[in-house]
């Protein structure tokens, strides 16, 4: 990927002052654009991440239930 | 003035990739001798907090599957048998399968000490360091003994479901330790046997490519030996009844065959290739069979021979 600064390229006698902020990017042409297969893989990883997190959630509760209130108390 | 960034392609592996990297067949191994020792183990586990230590023990035996495939991939791709698996097919980087490893091997330690007991983490936390460090890391490169030492990986898995139930060890959980640990050579060394270019070509110092064919059918015969006598040891113990102790020393029997037809027929792989099959179905039918004595102990006619 290449990134071209506007402000490097051109004669310094035509330039304004230089702005603070980066030049304008075109849009769409910054950071790893992900292919239509990539994307879709990352949406299933996404989705499977998200389900074993609620399935951590639903069984630490089943078992907490199962344990009782004193789930906390005991030896080591 | 430009600036040119580089960065790993996206990576394009979905649900089967990482199915795959855990290697699901290992896995359900695993699984049933977990559920063997945690079933024929003394006291009451609620059925809720043994399907628990049966997740996390299925889960971190992924973990080490990731993470030997993740050490393993230079090897891996040289190898007909692995040459498919997910990081030398490139579907999946390096990097994704070492952080799927170790979030998969601290997760399920971390969830089995909270959720079971801390002695059943400790013991899977030994064997996926185990599988992972001294056998992947360092015994598979380095020597011919490499499936022998490292078996003991593949042996803990129903003495973590047994003291996922009593929070300790005994003899009896020892013994199905003893038992994988001896069916583990036969059984490589068998398929070793009729993949030993494979093994040649990634560098592997297994027995045959070391020692030759000839070596390493006597080593299959005489760990047979041993093996058959074991398999049988729960029944001589007492902690199973007749059916089962007739069943292993028949099954016994038919590994020592197949080991004394490798050993003595050197043509052809088919010799190996039955032993190694039917090694499969040998460790099985011993490991049901201590259900089905437990089952028939519990509510049939025949009791275990000590009971």
């Amino acid at each position: 990927m290449t990134i071209t600064s506007a402000a490097m390229s051109e004669p310094a006698q035509e330039q304004k002052p230089a702005p603070l902020a980066p030049p304008p990017v075109e849009e769409g042409k910054m950071g790893i654009r992900l292919t239509e297969q990539q994307q879709r893989a990352r949406r299933a990883r996404s989705i499977a991440i998200a389900l074993a997190l609620g399935a951590l959630v639903v069984l630490f509760y089943i078992v907490t239930l199962v344990k009782g209130p004193g789930v906390l108390v005991r030896p080591l | 003035m430009s600036v040119t960034y580089t960065h790993a392609e996206p990576s394009i592996a979905d649900g089967r990739d990482y199915i795959a990297l855990m290697k699901p067949r290992v896995m359900s191994l695993v699984v049933f001798t977990a559920l063997v020792g945690l079933l024929i183990a003394p006291g009451h586990i609620h059925p809720v907090i043994g399907a628990t230590a049966l997740i996390c023990i299925a889960v971190g035996a992924g973990a080490a599957g990731a993470l030997n495939m993740w050490y393993d991939a230079d090897i891996d791709a040289r190898m007909r048998r692995t040459a498919a698996r997910p990081i030398p097919t490139g579907r999946l980087t390096p990097g994704d399968a070492l952080a799927f490893g170790i979030t998969l091997a601290v997760g399920s330690v971390v969830v089995l000490g909270l959720l079971v007991n801390v002695v059943a983490a400790a013991t899977l936390a030994v064997t996926i360091a185990f599988y992972v460090v001294v056998y992947t890391m360092w015994l598979k490169r380095s020597t011919p003994q490499n499936i022998v030492i490292g078996g003991a990986a593949g042996a803990l898995p129903p003495v973590i479901g047994w003291a996922a139930v009593t929070g300790g060890f005994a003899l009896e959980p020892v013994v199905l330790f003893l038992i994988i640990f001896f069916w583990t050579p036969p059984h490589f060394w068998a398929l070793s046997l009729y993949r030993t270019e494979d093994y040649v070509r990634a560098g592997i110092p297994m027995l045959p490519v070391v020692s030759g064919a000839h070596e390493t059918r006597r080593q299959i015969l005489l760990y047979t030996f041993l093996l058959a006598p074991l398999g049988a040891a729960p029944w001589f113990l007492g902690y199973a009844g007749a059916l089962y102790g007739v069943v292993a020393l028949v099954a016994g029997g038919a590994m020592i065959a197949l080991a004394l037809r490798v050993r003595l027929k050197t043509e052809g792989d088919a010799p190996s290739k039955h032993l190694f099959a039917f090694s499969i179905l040998y460790l099985f039918l011993l490991f049901a069979m201590l259900l089905v004595d437990r089952a028939v102990a519990a509510w049939g006619p025949f009791g275990p021979v000590a009971a």
